[in-house]
């Protein structure tokens, strides 16, 4: 093992430990040292003095089962609290999921108990000093600022911008909030996520989500990771890959232009030129239809357009791929074939296929070769998307978004009504909260609003070119890391402009800080998950209870709390609380629960009571940790956390589908087909699935989605109860608030939603087969003839978006390297929360940039040496170089969890006293640029240009 | 008598730290202070590897043999304890260490004379009062009948503890599993097999695999 012996040898090392970035920046980071020693100081002083009110270990013990809030994975925990402290966190072994494992992150949790660094009571800027002020002058004030901002500029100039940290409750709240505002301006990170993802993978079958599990993964045969580092950003799912690999000789490929950890445990390991993995899975495609490898019968059944991507595969010859992506043809057969002979096999992908302008395009390649394998609606196959944020996929599936409605409803006057009937609200008075003009025809209350990703244009951008009245004038940051957004030097012009910021965070985050403003500025100091309760959906849609483990820290409030406060000062809290319970000016968790379950219907959140899922909570033993199928127990034959679609009302019992399109089982025990969602045919062409059917299902093949009438066609009216049919008449499966054309479609084994085929090719997209692009910052200027970007556009979401008018400039010379960016073990996100976690921020104490040794001799870049990266745009950060074969010649690799120093300035002094995080650094995006998916406005952070040199 | 044992699988290891914030979880120590480490060699290059190291709980513990305080002692489950009373913070133990595993606290903040501190596999120390023992030494949760925390919360269950017999029967279910190429060790280029390969190793394995545990 050499431990001792590699100590010797490198630099300075006293603790015997190989080289690694973290035993290599503690002990060359010899500037963090005074940071370190701050943090440190402050920390045991603390401790000192909370030992002296230690819990005895002889107080009665409550043990309070949650969930990790660190990611989607969704892992449980024991939470044991004594005299209302939390003093132990013990494993959940017989939790299905993660069998009592955690990473950096989970196993650090209970430090949420402490929260030394946290924001402790609401504060206002005030001439550049921060001071403490009450809840009561903070909502009194703030409402009167964004009540003017509304007279003067209407509802849109004020943007309420929501979180995936919202548990489902809170999430759905938000958006109704919003709604209730009159504004389609809200978003949350999802945006910045997985937007790509949602829209390209629901677009191509039905639904955007994760179509598997992470346990069902333990049947794979093979895996390729695309643009996904599981072992630093879903540890615990490796432990389902690593069975894989284990017990099921399962190939894993791993997909990336880094050499990651996951890559360390892959079979497999492909170094693609970064942004090029369409043109990567068309060449893959090229020798599987050179061979015959594709399912013939599956795609004859169940995919329309396959043809079409023929064509444009048959252009991705070896050569012209070698030329694209850097791999040669021996690798690409070599894996292809691996991929044929492995099935069934899934494909996982996150944030290096996702952030990219041509991010719709990546994933619905992926899709396309998952179909072309026949990989879809099976045990062991499927796209595993890994979501990132603990209730990303909630968020999402609630619509704390600009484009939609929860429930994917869109925005189209029907869709509010639907709502509006769940809500018992009047769609008048609804609609009359919006700004009634139209601009460039359009109606803000059916016009997508703006995206998070572009709240800066919507600050900065000539309001003539904005389809709304007036710029953003005041930024409501409710769980949002801004840093994790790109082009952060115009950020910091935006918050400048701002009338008003308003921070509703457990910590004061990067967004107080790297602005250099003197007043108009307000953190509000909200919970954690730990200090409330309520649900959280997992990335394979299993929604999970938690518990409350200890009361707000603090000043702190929960988040429905504050929605209560500030929408009782806005005027509208009676409509916002109609149907929902408030004691005091807490709003009842279960009542929300109870009243999104009653207008989920398109993707079956209807079935989730929170009596169903607490039930679940109280019975993790009884699930299988393969299957997640109950065996015995009260929940018998259910899936855990009720996987939606769980269709129907809670009294019809779906037991959630573990697996979508899984045409083995009966809808009615969570099998399912393709949906009917892009009309049934499309030139003369029917778009229905061809002898493909779930079992049981009594129409055997395709056919469009239920409604009143289809019900009555087949003769099957007479099956809705008399208060169904009532509620029934005129709808669908969508819109029937009784619940009875699903249950009645399911009790004859069909699918709500209908059953069609898988479209290969998107006609509603900009580019309608998948197309290889070249990013708008390129080094590769010999591929645009022939791989240029799209046109610029006048207007998606509401704002003019750029493509050729950046990338015709060459820039390559000044900036001749590629720069990309992604995540570390153990932060999270913007890093806000887990920088100010001692037991995680003494593991990662400097941000850093990873580099070529090639380049580094080149540039005169010595190892843990500082450098400036210098981004396509001109945002520059001073980090610590670390030169290591990870990252191949001409690429550049930065984490982007750092905030609190900002173009080589150290901001630490400018967060309130005591709650400036344990570690700060650069913020990744401070370098990015410009870069915005046409589909979603995704931003890129994963190719731009950037150039370093030694600081 | 449960002899106590840690395993590290390192074809299991992702390098997470999982064990190493478990540990600060259980046992609060300071900022500085990692009485679990996860060390990796070739990182970023095609063989990375990586394993949790912390005290091994040696039976014929060199640490114990050389330290001059003879502060050192053994529990009845093998678990190498120290008495910080007696310690002097020499390090001469970190000189014995094969695993590096002593820690010496960097601020003196506190009076506290620089004692060494490591894995207790959670077994606390000499102190009888538990709340002064848990403070001093970190938690005793093997006096409650659990394991350490850093193997428990494992993300992959890489680190395994617990009696040498138990840890040996896991690992032996992998083993027959995945084959045992270099057992616990996986630092070396996949190995692709054919199944007439695996047959032949398959039979080869029960006797292997007891072998190895045999020494563990």
């Amino acid at each position: 093992m050499k431990l001792t012996k590699k100590s010797n040898t490198s630099s300075g090392q006293q603790q015997g430990l190989g080289l690694s970035r973290r035993a290599f920046l503690k002990n060359t980071g010899v500037t963090t040292g005074g940071l370190a020693a701050a943090g440190f100081m402050g920390q045991t002083m603390i401790r000192k003095a909370e030992a002296q009110t230690a819990v005895s270990p002889n107080a009665p013990k409550e043990v309070k089962r949650t969930i990790c809030s660190h990611c989607s994975v969704g892992c449980g925990v024991y939470a044991e609290v004594q005299n209302g402290v939390w003093t132990h966190q013990e494993p959940a072994f017989d939790h299905p999921f993660n069998r009592g494992a955690h990473c950096a992150k989970g196993a650090a949790l209970r430090e949420h108990g402490h929260g030394e660094r946290r924001l402790k009571y609401p504060m206002k800027l005030v001439n550049g000093k921060w001071q403490k002020v009450s809840w009561d002058q903070a909502i009194n004030e703030v409402g009167d600022k964004i009540q003017q901002i509304r007279s003067e500029s209407g509802p849109d100039s004020v943007y309420w911008l929501g979180s995936a940290k919202h548990n489902n409750e809170q999430a759905y709240l938000f958006r109704k909030f919003a709604a209730l505002w009159g504004t389609n301006n809200v978003d949350h990170q999802a945006r910045i996520c997985h937007s790509t993802t949602v829209a390209g993978v629901a677009n191509t079958w039905g639904y955007g989500a994760m179509t598997n599990s992470f346990n069902d993964m333990q049947n794979c045969k093979s895996i390729i990771l695309i643009g996904s580092n599981p072992a630093e950003a879903h540890p615990v799912s490796m432990q389902h890959i690593l069975l894989a690999k284990e017990r099921n000789k399962a190939k894993i490929i791993v997909v990336d232009p880094r050499f990651t950890r996951t890559a360390a445990k892959a079979n497999e390991y492909v170094r693609i030129r970064p942004g090029t993995d369409v043109a990567y899975v068309w060449g893959l495609l090229w020798h599987i239809f050179q061979n015959g490898w594709e399912d013939q019968e599956f795609i004859r059944q169940r995919v329309y357009g396959m043809e079409e991507v023929r064509e444009e595969v048959a252009r991705w010859t070896p050569a012209e791929v070698e030329n694209v992506t850097g791999v040669g043809e021996a690798q690409m057969y070599k894996v292809a074939k691996m991929l044929a002979e492995s099935r069934p096999g899934s494909i996982v992908w996150c944030m290096g296929g996702t952030q990219h302008t041509t991010g719709n395009n990546n994933t619905r390649a992926y899709c396309i070769l998952m179909l072309a394998l026949g990989n879809m609606g099976k045990s062991g196959g499927g796209t595993n998307i890994f979501r990132g944020h603990d209730n990303v996929q909630g968020a999402t599936d609630l619509g704390v978004l600009s484009h939609t409605l929860p429930g994917y409803y869109g925005l189209a006057d029907g869709s509010w009504k639907h709502w509006c009937r769940v809500w018992g609200l009047d769609f008048e008075w609804v609609q009359n909260r919006f700004d009634q003009n139209q601009y460039n025809g359009k109606k803000p209350i059916n016009n997508n609003g703006i995206p998070v990703s572009r709240w800066v244009d919507g600050v900065l951008e000539n309001k003539a070119n904005i389809e709304q009245k007036d710029n953003i004038r005041a930024m409501v940051y409710w769980g949002h890391a801004v840093n994790s957004q790109t082009r952060g030097v115009e950020m910091k012009k935006a918050m400048e402009k701002l009338d008003l910021m308003v921070i509703v965070d457990p910590y004061p985050t990067h967004a107080a800080v790297m602005h250099d403003r003197k007043d108009g500025v307000y953190l509000l100091p909200a919970c954690t998950q730990f200090e409330t309760y309520g649900s959280v959906t997992a990335s394979n849609r299993s929604m999970q209870w938690r518990d409350q483990v200890i009361e707000p820290l603090f000043e702190s409030k929960t988040d429905h709390e504050i929605m209560y406060l500030m929408s009782k000062k806005l005027g509208f809290s009676e409509q916002l609380f109609k149907n929902i319970k408030v004691n005091g000016s807490i709003p009842l968790i279960e009542d929300i629960t109870r009243e999104f379950n009653r207008g989920m219907w398109t993707i079956g959140y209807t079935g989730h009571s929170p009596e169903r899922l607490k039930e679940h909570q109280q019975n993790w033993h009884t699930f299988s940790f393969q299957t997640l199928q109950a065996e015995g127990g009260s929940a018998h034959g259910e899936y855990y956390g009720l996987p939606w679609p769980c269709w129907g009302t809670p009294e019809m019992k779906h037991p959630g589908t573990p697996i979508l399109y899984d045409t083995s089982k009966p809808v009615a025990e969570g099998g399912l087909n393709f949906r009917t969602r892009f009309g049934v045919e499309r030139n003369g062409v029917s778009l229905l699935s061809e002898d493909s059917y779930p079992v049981n299902a009594e129409i055997k093949g395709g056919h469009p989605e239920f409604t009143d009438k289809l019900i009555k066609q087949l003769g099957w009216w007479g099956d809705l109860t008399p208060e169904e049919q009532a509620a029934a008449e005129g709808k669908n499966w969508k819109t029937d608030l009784s619940g009875g054309i699903q249950r009645v479609a399911i009790k004859h084994g069909c699918a709500p939603f209908g059953n069609a085929k898988a479209r290969a090719v998107v006609w509603t997209f900009p580019d309608q087969v998948p197309k290889h692009r070249e990013p708008l910052y390129t080094n590769r200027r010999d591929l645009l003839k022939d791989y240029a970007t799209w046109k610029d556009a006048a207007s998606i979401y509401r704002l003019p978006t750029m493509y050729e008018s950046i990338q015709k400039n060459d820039v390559s010379q000044e900036y001749p390297i590629i720069l990309t960016s992604g995540r570390l073990v153990e932060y999270e996100g913007g890093g806000e929360e887990t920088r100010s976690n001692p037991w995680l921020a003494e593991l990662q104490q400097e941000m850093f940039a990873e580099i070529n040794p090639f380049d580094a001799n080149n540039l005169n870049v010595r190892d843990g040496a500082d450098i400036w990266v210098e981004g396509a745009e001109g945002g520059r950060i001073k980090v610590k170089a670390m030169v290591t074969h990870r990252v191949g010649r001409g690429v550049v690799f930065i984490p982007f969890h750092f905030g609190g120093k900002f173009q080589g300035k150290d901001l630490t002094s400018k967060y309130p006293q005591g709650s400036a995080p344990y570690v700060v650094g650069e913020a990744a995006n401070t370098a990015t640029t410009y870069g915005y998916d046409p589909v979603t406005l995704m931003q890129e952070t994963k190719v731009t240009l950037c150039k370093v040199t030694p600081a | 008598m449960a002899k106590m044992k840690f395993l590290c699988d390192s074809e299991r290891c992702i390098e997470c730290n999982g064990c190493v914030t478990a540990c600060k979880n259980a046992n609060e120590t300071e900022w500085g202070i990692q009485r679990r480490r996860v060390v990796t060699i070739e990182d970023g290059k095609p063989n990375e590897t990586s394993i949790s190291v912390a005290c091994m709980h040696c039976t014929d513990a060199p640490c114990m043999a050389v330290c001059p305080t003879d502060c050192f002692y053994q529990t009845e489950d093998g678990i190498v304890l120290h008495d910080k009373d007696l310690c002097i913070g020499c390090g001469y133990c970190l000189f014995a260490c094969p695993f590096g595993a002593p820690q010496f606290p960097k601020q003196g903040a506190f009076g506290e004379r620089g004692k060494m501190d490591k894995c207790t596999f959670c077994a606390g120390g000499p102190e009888p009062d538990p709340i002064k023992q848990k403070e001093k030494y970190g938690a005793n949760r093997i006096a409650e009948g659990k394991l350490p925390l850093c193997a428990e919360m494992c993300s992959t269950k890489a680190l395994l503890a617990g009696d040498a017999q138990k840890v040996s029967d896991i690992f032996r279910e992998r083993v027959v599993y995945r084959g045992h190429k270099n057992g616990a060790w996986a630092a070396t280029t996949p190995l692709q097999m054919s199944p007439e390969e695996m047959a032949l190793k398959a039979q080869a394995l029960a006797s292997d695999a007891s072998n190895i545990i045999a020494k563990a």
